[in-house]
């Protein structure tokens, strides 16, 4: 494992609507205009999960949709983190009391980081990203750890086989 | 002297995913300021194949990853024979052999994704394939060599020779390069569309030696493109420029085409510019002697 840290520095983004009114989609793509521009962070939008490093939510989870959202959680590689970005993402927002909608994200999958708002501002959502890089960068480093620990155990097993 | 074509080929393999990926970080730049932005680092290449190796290893199915590994080392062994002045004819061959090793990785695996991104690839390689022949059928009726080292040292401009050929596989480069209109398999933009196909069950390090095999690619190609000038070193550099900075020109300013029109436009050029091209080439040749 590689101690240098180049996830902070490219940071990949899979951006799922769950069950958003659109509002905060269309402020999270207004972070890719050249206004924003948040390739100058290393920051692709990409739309595989195999590929992505933060999956940002929108909107609440409604029944419909649970799976999906799990699965596509399920399908990124480690070191990973979520961002639930506007009201609904959080708690469910307006649409809480609705029959088909479960509530926010971290009623199916682990949420790091939440960005408020109604919709959320532009600047709020690269703030809130700009927050999960630092917990992406200690999950890296706790990975990394727990590799490297399990490989000196292993070392430290195959020395004592040999003697 | 027997020497000599083992530096070139040592100096590719570790110099070229250098150049390869500053290559790639420079155009990153140039076409965010084309789209009026101010774009990634220069060295953000870099970070991205580093962070793609800090990745979990997630695998589909294990056999993907030796095609992967297999469409690496060929793409760098074609671009170690071309720097180390080898037979065109063979490096072509190996070259082309890479291209259907990432195809069958994307095979590989049953995603309807991969499989539409393999199918674009099999497509693409079909529609250049012919003009890189006629490339190399045209410099060897200018110099009378098939080897790199005898072409890079002629004195004769060969591109006064081959405009067409030179025009055609400029435009066939368009499709090397993974660059609008013609980047149907994968592209460098459109990270949600289908477009981004062959690559969509790679992840982690199996992605960044897709990455990486794109760079040393990308510096065989242009390599390549310098044939054509190599009676002048100075222009030849010049020209080579040139010619990648027209690529991302062409990139920002067109749209996607379909596959039948990239299909089409490939064997197009092929015949209305390098074929003509030839033949003439050939009428003066047999008129002169």
């Amino acid at each position: 494992m590689s101690t240098m840290a180049f996830l902070k520095r490219s940071p990949w983004i899979l951006h799922y609507d769950a069950s958003s009114c659109n509002g905060c989609d269309i402020e999270v793509l207004a972070c890719l205009t050249p206004l924003y521009d948040v390739e100058r962070f290393g920051i692709i939008n990409t739309g595989n999960p195999k590929h992505a490093d933060i999956l940002l939510i929108t909107g609440g989870i409604n029944t419909q949709n649970r799976e999906v959202v799990r699965n596509l959680y399920e399908q990124m590689p480690e070191p990973k983190v979520v961002v639930a970005i506007g009201a609904c993402a959080a708690t469910g927002g307006i649409f809480r009391e609705c029959y088909n909608i479960t509530g926010g994200v971290d009623r199916v999958i682990p949420v790091d980081v939440y960005v408020p708002g109604c919709a959320a501002r532009p600047e709020q959502i690269i703030d809130g990203v700009v927050t999960a890089l630092g917990i992406l960068e200690e999950k890296r480093a706790k990975m990394a750890g727990a590799a490297r620990m399990k490989d000196e155990v292993r070392h430290a097993e195959q020395a004592g086989e040999s003697t | 002297m027997t020497w000599t074509w083992l530096i070139g080929a040592v100096l590719f393999l570790i110099l070229a995913p250098i150049a390869g990926g500053l290559i790639a970080g420079i155009d990153r730049k140039i076409t965010a300021r084309m789209q009026g932005r101010v774009g990634p680092p220069l060295l953000q290449p870099f970070y991205d194949v580093g962070k793609l190796f800090e990745k979990e290893r997630a695998v589909v199915t294990t056999a993907q990853n030796f095609y992967v590994l297999a469409y690496l080392i060929f793409i760098a062994l074609s671009g170690a024979l071309f720097f180390a002045g080898g037979d065109l004819l063979l490096i072509i061959f190996a070259f082309t052999l890479a291209h259907v090793f990432l195809v069958l990785g994307a095979y590989a695996v049953h995603s309807p994704y991969s499989h539409i991104g393999a199918e674009r690839e099999l497509i693409q390689l079909m529609a250049y394939e012919p003009m890189i022949i006629l490339a190399a059928v045209g410099l060897y009726m200018v110099t009378n060599s098939f080897y790199v080292a005898d072409i890079a040292l002629t004195t004769v401009p060969a591109i006064l020779y081959l405009p067409g050929v030179f025009l055609g596989f400029a435009i066939i480069l368009t499709i090397k390069l993974r660059k609008s209109p013609f980047d149907i398999s994968t592209s460098h933009h459109a990270h949600q569309e289908i477009v981004k196909g062959i690559t969509t069950e790679f992840s982690g390090s199996t992605l960044a030696q897709v990455e990486i095999a794109h760079w040393y690619e990308n510096v065989f190609l242009l390599g390549f493109i310098y044939l054509f000038f190599s009676w002048n070193p100075v222009i030849g550099v010049v020209a080579v420029a040139v010619t990648y900075a027209a690529e991302i020109f062409i990139d920002n300013v067109t749209a996607r085409v379909r596959w039948q029109a990239a299909l089409k436009s490939g064997w197009l050029v092929a015949g209305a510019l390098g074929i003509a091209n030839l033949a003439i080439l050939s009428y003066m040749m047999l008129g002169g002697a």
